[in-house]
């Protein structure tokens, strides 16, 4: 018993300057970022080695969503979110969509997989390089119809300055409760036929309700900010979405391919004698079946869209602010003009927002690895 | 078995014939932009295969960016074995010597994976100036290291999980230690698992951006920030950054190619749960 303890120990000290490791570089280092945050770096004197700093509680993120000299760190924040919805939206769909493909088992199928995982294995500079130049005004993407007898394009991919969906800054508030009040109508219109009292209860009538007093009473809520300031989805974007489609839909296939080979081929054959066509079975047998796998995907591709760097620095370097993201703004604010505690800030609005999607995952799995042991 | 030419086989392979010309169609590009003379490349002709072959671009910018290519196999090999062992000794602790708290230490491990590396950045930056790391190689093979550990400590967990408990038992009943056992059963079985992560975290670091150009400094840039200036430049033609995107892809793409199995299963083990 005495030697089974003494490895005990053993394996807890092979663990301790790891856990150390991740303790100060992770959490430790989170903390201080939340301090720098919520500090001022010392204003003006700091260039210094170790400025003065000074706390100055939330005026750091007062600023970035309500300062006049911040505009451009809500447009990049209005970008993220237009970007990660369409991200998921195309790598999740694409990538379901030649997972299937792949699973009707056509000749050469790994000479396909092949095909559709390389720009995966990419870094996203050199991504970015390529479709810089795929994305050329004048060139590229542009003059491909002229090919086939069409019209050249005009579309200012990564510097148009038409954005869609606009919405004033100051009806913030009202815009996020509409945002939440169409969700759950959503969410209520899926689960209808499924089981239609909870649909009722749970998402659309509260959707609704809340959809209704926005309407009705939204001109209640405080305006935010003390000028009208329009933001919207900017068009440049498109071209760095497609680009990182591109990029991700191979690694989904990836998943949901692991995903459909997992499923026994019985539950194929039990599902085609029911009489279900090819369409029905993904429908309603092994797409909800995988189910697990999507959230996997949408937990990842959120994680990287929302701490996209080094593709749109490739694809527009890090000044252009068409297309510009909290990361880069966060770079840019932190490494080129010095302020390190608005920078921080920056950082930390895109670590909460990535804590939405990941705490509640990894709180999930840590139950279920603990209710299987 | 041969199929039957129906409808549904011809749209099956129709569709998936155009999916793949535009996957490789941006590599079609890089390769015959790469290929041109400088003087040949223009927009509108952005398309046409190049009348003669100019494979000096390669050669010009394996010139510009050795110092670069250097910077980044040193650092990729020393970065990639040191997470690599840490991650299989963490594995080997989690998944065959649990202790109360284990799993709540295991998940505070992953979430190290998940955070946006801007949030860190500046205690980052802070603590390798302070230690005198800051601008080298050292510190950069430090951060690569430690925010490493999560992944390569989930995928030795979860393939270790596969090495049946018994095994171990058996050979604790024998005398063997925790030392003893990790070297002569685990270690031996742990082949795969090792040929797995390092290429992991191989692609990671080789493809890593943002730490290259934020901690190191100029002479110790990274491939990615070397290529990232080369194409940045205006008045470079695109001859360059084309045969230099392909010199930093060539290291991830052969092992894609010729590992790929591997590969997927590393990127399988980062995602899935188990």
């Amino acid at each position: 018993m005495r030697e089974v303890s003494r490895d005990r120990i053993k394996a807890f000290l092979t663990l301790l300057p790891s856990i150390i490791l991740i303790a100060v570089f992770v959490y430790g280092f989170i903390g201080n970022t939340v301090w720098i945050s919520m500090t001022d770096w010392g204003g003006v004197a700091s260039l210094a080695e170790n400025p003065q700093k000074n706390f100055v509680g939330l005026q750091n993120y007062v600023e970035l969503f309500t300062g006049f000299l911040d505009a451009r760190f809500r447009q990049d924040l209005v970008n993220a979110v237009y970007y990660s919805v369409l991200l998921l939206a195309g790598a999740v769909g694409l990538g379901m969509f030649i997972a299937i493909l792949l699973d009707r088992k056509p000749r050469g199928e790994d000479f396909l997989r092949t095909v559709f995982l390389y720009p995966m294995s990419l870094s996203f500079i050199v991504t970015g390089t390529i479709w810089r130049w795929l994305l050329a005004p004048q060139g590229g993407v542009n003059i491909v119809p002229t090919f086939f007898g069409g019209e050249k394009l005009t579309f200012q991919w990564l510097s148009s300055k038409q954005a869609l969906l606009l919405f004033n800054w100051q009806h913030l508030l009202p815009v996020l409760l509409y945002v939440v009040a169409f969700v759950l109508i959503i969410i209520g219109l899926f689960t209808l036929k499924g089981d239609t009292p909870k649909a009722l209860k749970r998402y659309l009538l509260p959707g609704l309700g809340l959809g209704a007093c926005v309407w009705l009473f939204g001109d209640l809520l405080p305006q935010i900010y003390f000028m009208e300031e329009m933001h919207g989805f900017n068009l440049a974007t498109l071209g760095i979405i497609l680009a990182t489609i591109w990029q991700y839909s191979g690694y989904t296939m990836a998943l949901y391919l692991a995903g459909f080979n997992g499923i026994s081929q019985d539950l194929m054959d039990a599902a085609r004698l029911d009489g279900a066509s090819d369409w029905g079975y993904y429908r309603h047998v092994a797409i909800p079946m995988l189910k697990p796998i999507t959230i996997s995907a949408v937990i990842i591709l959120s994680h990287i869209s929302l701490k996209m760097f080094d593709l749109i620095f490739a694809m527009t370097g890090p000044d252009n602010a068409e297309t510009g993201h909290p990361a880069l703004n966060m770079y840019l604010t932190t490494f080129r003009a010095n302020e390190f505690s608005k920078g921080a800030a920056i950082a930390i609005v895109l670590f909460l927002l990535a804590a939405m999607f990941i705490v509640p995952y990894l709180v999930s799995s840590y139950r279920q690895r603990r209710a299987r042991s | 078995m041969i199929r039957k030419l129906t409808f549904g086989s011809v749209m099956l392979y129709a569709i998936l014939a155009v999916l793949v010309v535009l996957y490789l169609t941006p590599a079609y590009m890089a390769l015959i932009t790469a290929l041109k003379l400088p003087a040949d490349i223009t927009l509108p002709r952005a398309w046409e295969i190049p009348a003669t072959l100019n494979w000096g671009s390669f050669s010009e910018a394996l010139e510009m960016l050795k110092p670069n290519l250097i910077n980044s196999i040193i650092l990729t090999i020393c970065a990639t074995a040191l997470s690599t062992v840490l991650g299989s000794l963490n594995g080997y602790v989690f998944s065959k010597w649990k202790f109360a708290g284990s799993e709540i230490v295991f998940t505070l491990f992953l979430f190290g994976m998940f955070i946006p590396y801007q949030v860190i950045l500046i205690p980052l930056f802070q603590t390798l100036r302070a230690m005198n790391l800051y601008g080298g190689l050292p510190g950069l093979i430090l951060a690569h290291v430690v925010y490493g550990l999560p992944i390569t400590s989930l995928i030795f967990r979860n393939f270790y999980a596969q090495i049946p408990t018994a095994l171990i038992e058996s050979a604790r009943l024998d005398g063997a230690g925790f030392f003893s056992i990790y070297t002569r059963i685990v270690f031996p079985l742990s082949v795969p698992g090792f040929v797995v992560t390092s290429l992991w975290q191989f692609t990671q670091i080789w493809n890593e951006f943002l730490w290259g150009i934020c901690l190191t400094r100029y002479s110790e840039n990274p491939i990615t920030v070397g290529l990232a200036q080369l194409a940045g430049g205006q008045a470079v033609s695109w001859n360059l950054p084309m045969a230099g995107s392909i010199l930093a892809a060539i290291p991830v793409l052969a092992i894609y190619v010729f590992l790929g199995r591997y590969f997927i299963r590393g990127l399988l083990a980062g995602s899935v749960k188990e």
